[in-house]
């Protein structure tokens, strides 16, 4: 008998690192407009095809094209570009701050401005994300939420509506259907579902969205959303933010390796897609679908937005240590901001011209909504929220043991 | 009532009241729950208040707070405490703090129901005491009944809290008081006055412990089973010992505690859970804060071993009433 070969522990590796070029051809991707589109009372085993292809709707010259085009109006595009800029000169902007030492922490969400923003714009006011930290766009894309708010969370300072007990990027702003940000991974997924239970459990006509990135699908939570949002066919849409990174692991090391993370819905019962993460209108269009399918309780779908991380991870991160510099400019679905602005200068709705003055004046409007936060101070200089509020908060009224451990430190 | 039909009376009470009271878990929904706490509740209320989950702890304690974010009232059931540990990120990391990280912004007015205790033959993975590692965790409230009247009226003020409640109950005492003498036969909680429960709504304030039973030689530091084998121990001893049932094991009623220390200047602590940095440890620490002047001997800590629950060696295990009425005799003499 024949001694069986040696076992082997197979441990993927990203398809390009520090020095080389990567080999994008691992990505599943298919010609924009060639994917169908399912009826919303589809079943999951109707889109068992869709996702290991790829929804697309803008074409290398910027057309809409295909079953996926959705109805919407010149002024939401507009609107949604200008926001994708306004995210991106945020972050930047902000990143330079967290280099000044006026805040300890930032993280960009460079190259995935599409998603948040054209999602948002796919949801109805009373609607609830529970966001990661990398949805930004949720909140700048809105009119109604202060920039001025969102800077003094990050530097912590006197007008901090989190009063400085969160690290900078962990908003929280019920209003504005922003569920608090978390530092545990995936946790959210879950709650997500949980919210959309109460809503249909209240007969509500509201519905949640809950996100995640590639790598913290390999958390529990995610499991537990995907079979809670099944059983109950909750009225939720499920995002999973596929950036193709998780800090410096690539996404095969979250299980992507030859499989999609939009397979894994099909798995659980639930109708899943595939989408083109920077192309504005496949995530509005996949997106408006997905809500209308949970607003009329035909239940959940998760969504596999295929974007690339931009930037680093965060502030505290070096990606030229793991994967090639240029690596974002090779990626194949290009800049989200970009794309939807030749589809824009196509239709006749945009110009360079325009593109730069709007530019100019959103540099204007991000400095000046920063001066106006720094009025309240910085992490640096030390004008942060009073050491007495520490204490409140934890429960509905403080305890005896917190108001003794108050007047211990004096405060 | 039994503890079993006063828990029961206290969610019907609940979700008659308030139609933001959702009760769900394991079992919990047809058939009325392993331990039939939740009997005829689904057909009562409906299956859209009272339904069975996925045995997934963790989904179950996320989607409870995602309900409760969204304006719920959920009522969580784990079924033996010894398996909240899936769900122990969504407890510490979300339920707890909620309030705090988001400032108000949202809350999480949560109950998470779990059976625990041993003295049942439940070995490793059915009797376990936890409490400890939920007394630690800043933004929870821990709570343990010791009686059907009690388990009633603290589940009312447990669900109506706005803050996120673990509301521990010892499933020995579910269908009768047990002192720890394992080879007597049960008495029913229809032959204790404490088994004597209102039909209707009432509540037993958290934050506030009850004297078990006065006296005036030593303080016993109790809760759950615990307290029925310290009145055991008293009786087979005759020491008059003053008896805390702590009820709310934090926030605690720091005041009847040290009121009663200073009174009778000795004190012993006692738990079924095991010892090291059980919560036994920080009711010494606070005794000894608060009273050192006042005391008169060392404190006595009597609880489980430093094991696993064992399944055959049960009564070596349990601190029954020898154990501890052997520390009571220390204690009085020293």
């Amino acid at each position: 008998m024949r001694a069986s070969s040696a076992l082997r522990l197979n441990v993927p590796e990203p398809p390009g690192r520090p020095g080389c070029i990567t080999d994008f051809s691992y990505l599943r991707t298919s010609p924009p407009g060639s994917v169908r589109k399912p009826a919303l009372d589809c079943s999951h085993i109707d889109t068992t095809e869709l996702v290991y292809g790829l929804i697309g709707v803008l074409d290398r010259d910027g057309r809409a094209i295909g079953p996926w085009v959705p109805d919407i109006d010149t002024t939401q595009l507009r609107r949604g570009l200008r926001a994708m800029m306004k995210t991106r000169i945020f972050d930047a902007r902000m990143q330079v701050a967290q280099r000044q030492r006026k805040t300890s922490f930032y993280m960009q969400c460079l190259g995935e401005e599409a998603i948040a923003v054209a999602h948002a714009a796919a949801l109805q006011d009373g609607d609830m994300c529970f966001p990661t930290y990398r949805q930004q766009g949720l909140l700048l894309c809105r009119d109604d939420v202060s920039m001025a708010d969102l800077i003094c969370q990050l530097m912590s300072n006197t007008a901090d509506p989190l009063k400085g007990r969160q690290l900078p990027v962990m908003y929280s702003l019920k209003r504005a259907g922003f569920f608090s940000v978390s530092g545990n991974l995936a946790t959210q997924f879950i709650q997500a579902v949980g919210w959309a239970m109460a809503s249909a459990i209240r007969g509500d006509t509201r519905i949640a969205s809950g996100w995640i990135g590639d790598g913290a699908t390999a958390e529990a939570d995610f499991h537990n959303a995907l079979t809670f949002a099944h059983v109950y066919r909750a009225p939720v849409i499920l995002n999973v933010v596929n950036n193709q990174w998780a800090i410096s692991s690539f996404q095969a090391i979250a299980g992507g390796e030859s499989t999609t993370f939009a397979a894994r819905g099909v798995g659980c019962g639930i109708p899943s897609l595939r989408v083109d993460g920077n192309d504005f209108l496949a995530v509005y269009a996949a997106s408006l679908w997905a809500a209308q399918r949970a607003r009329a309780n035909l239940g959940p779908t998760l969504i596999e937005w295929v974007t690339y991380r931009g930037g680093a991870h965060s502030t505290s991160d070096d990606p030229s240590k793991y994967r090639p510099a240029d690596d974002w400019q090779r990626f194949p679905l290009g800049d989200p901001i970009e794309r939807l602005k030749q589809h824009l200068v196509l239709r006749g709705a945009w110009s360079d011209q325009e593109h730069e003055q709007v530019r100019l004046e959103l540099e204007a409007e991000v400095a000046a909504s920063q001066r106006d936060a720094e009025r309240h101070g910085t992490l640096l200089d030390g004008r942060i929220p009073s050491a007495s509020t520490m204490f409140e908060d934890v429960y509905e009224t403080p305890p005896p043991h917190l108001r003794q451990q108050r007047q211990e430190l004096g405060v | 009532m039994t503890m079993i039909q006063a828990l029961r009376s206290a969610l019907d009470v609940m979700m008659e009241r308030d139609p933001d009271v959702v009760v769900f878990g394991q079992d919990v929904g047809y058939f009325g729950g392993v331990f039939r706490v939740t009997e005829g509740l689904q057909a009562k209320y409906g299956k859209t208040r009272c339904f069975d989950a996925p045995i997934n702890e963790g989904g179950i304690v996320g989607a409870a707070v995602g309900m409760a974010a969204y304006g719920l009232r959920p009522v969580a059931e784990i079924q033996f405490a010894d398996y909240f540990y899936p769900a122990s990120d969504q407890l510490v990391s979300e339920a707890a703090r909620l309030r705090y990280r988001s400032a108000g912004d949202f809350t999480c007015p949560l109950t998470v129901r779990m059976p625990c205790g041993g003295g049942i033959y439940g070995g490793q993975t059915h009797s376990q005491s936890p409490e400890a590692l939920f007394t630690h965790v800043c933004g929870l409230r821990t709570v343990m009944p010791s009686n059907p009247y009690d388990a009633k009226g603290l589940l009312i003020s447990a669900i109506e809290s706005n803050d996120p409640v673990i509301f521990l109950e010892p499933k020995r005492l579910y269908n009768g008081p047990f002192d720890g003498h394992h080879d007597r036969p049960i008495v029913p909680w229809s032959r204790h006055p404490l088994g004597v429960v209102p039909t209707g709504h009432y509540r037993v304030p958290l934050d506030a412990a009850r004297v078990f039973r006065e006296g005036r030689q030593l303080t016993v530091l109790a809760y759950g089973t615990m307290c029925w084998v310290a009145e055991s121990a008293a009786q087979m001893t005759g020491i008059d010992a003053e008896i805390i049932d702590l009820r709310s094991l934090w926030p605690l009623d720091l005041d009847t505690v040290v009121a009663s220390v200073r009174k009778t200047r000795r004190c012993a602590v006692i738990h079924e859970a095991t010892r090291t940095s059980g919560f036994g440890a920080e009711l010494t620490a606070l005794v000894q804060e608060h009273c050192f002047y006042h005391l008169e001997a060392p404190i006595e800590r009597v609880t489980g071993w430093d094991t696993p629950y064992p399944h055959a060696q049960e009564w070596a295990y349990f601190p029954g009433p020898s154990r501890v009425g052997a520390a009571l005799r220390r204690l009085a003499e020293a």
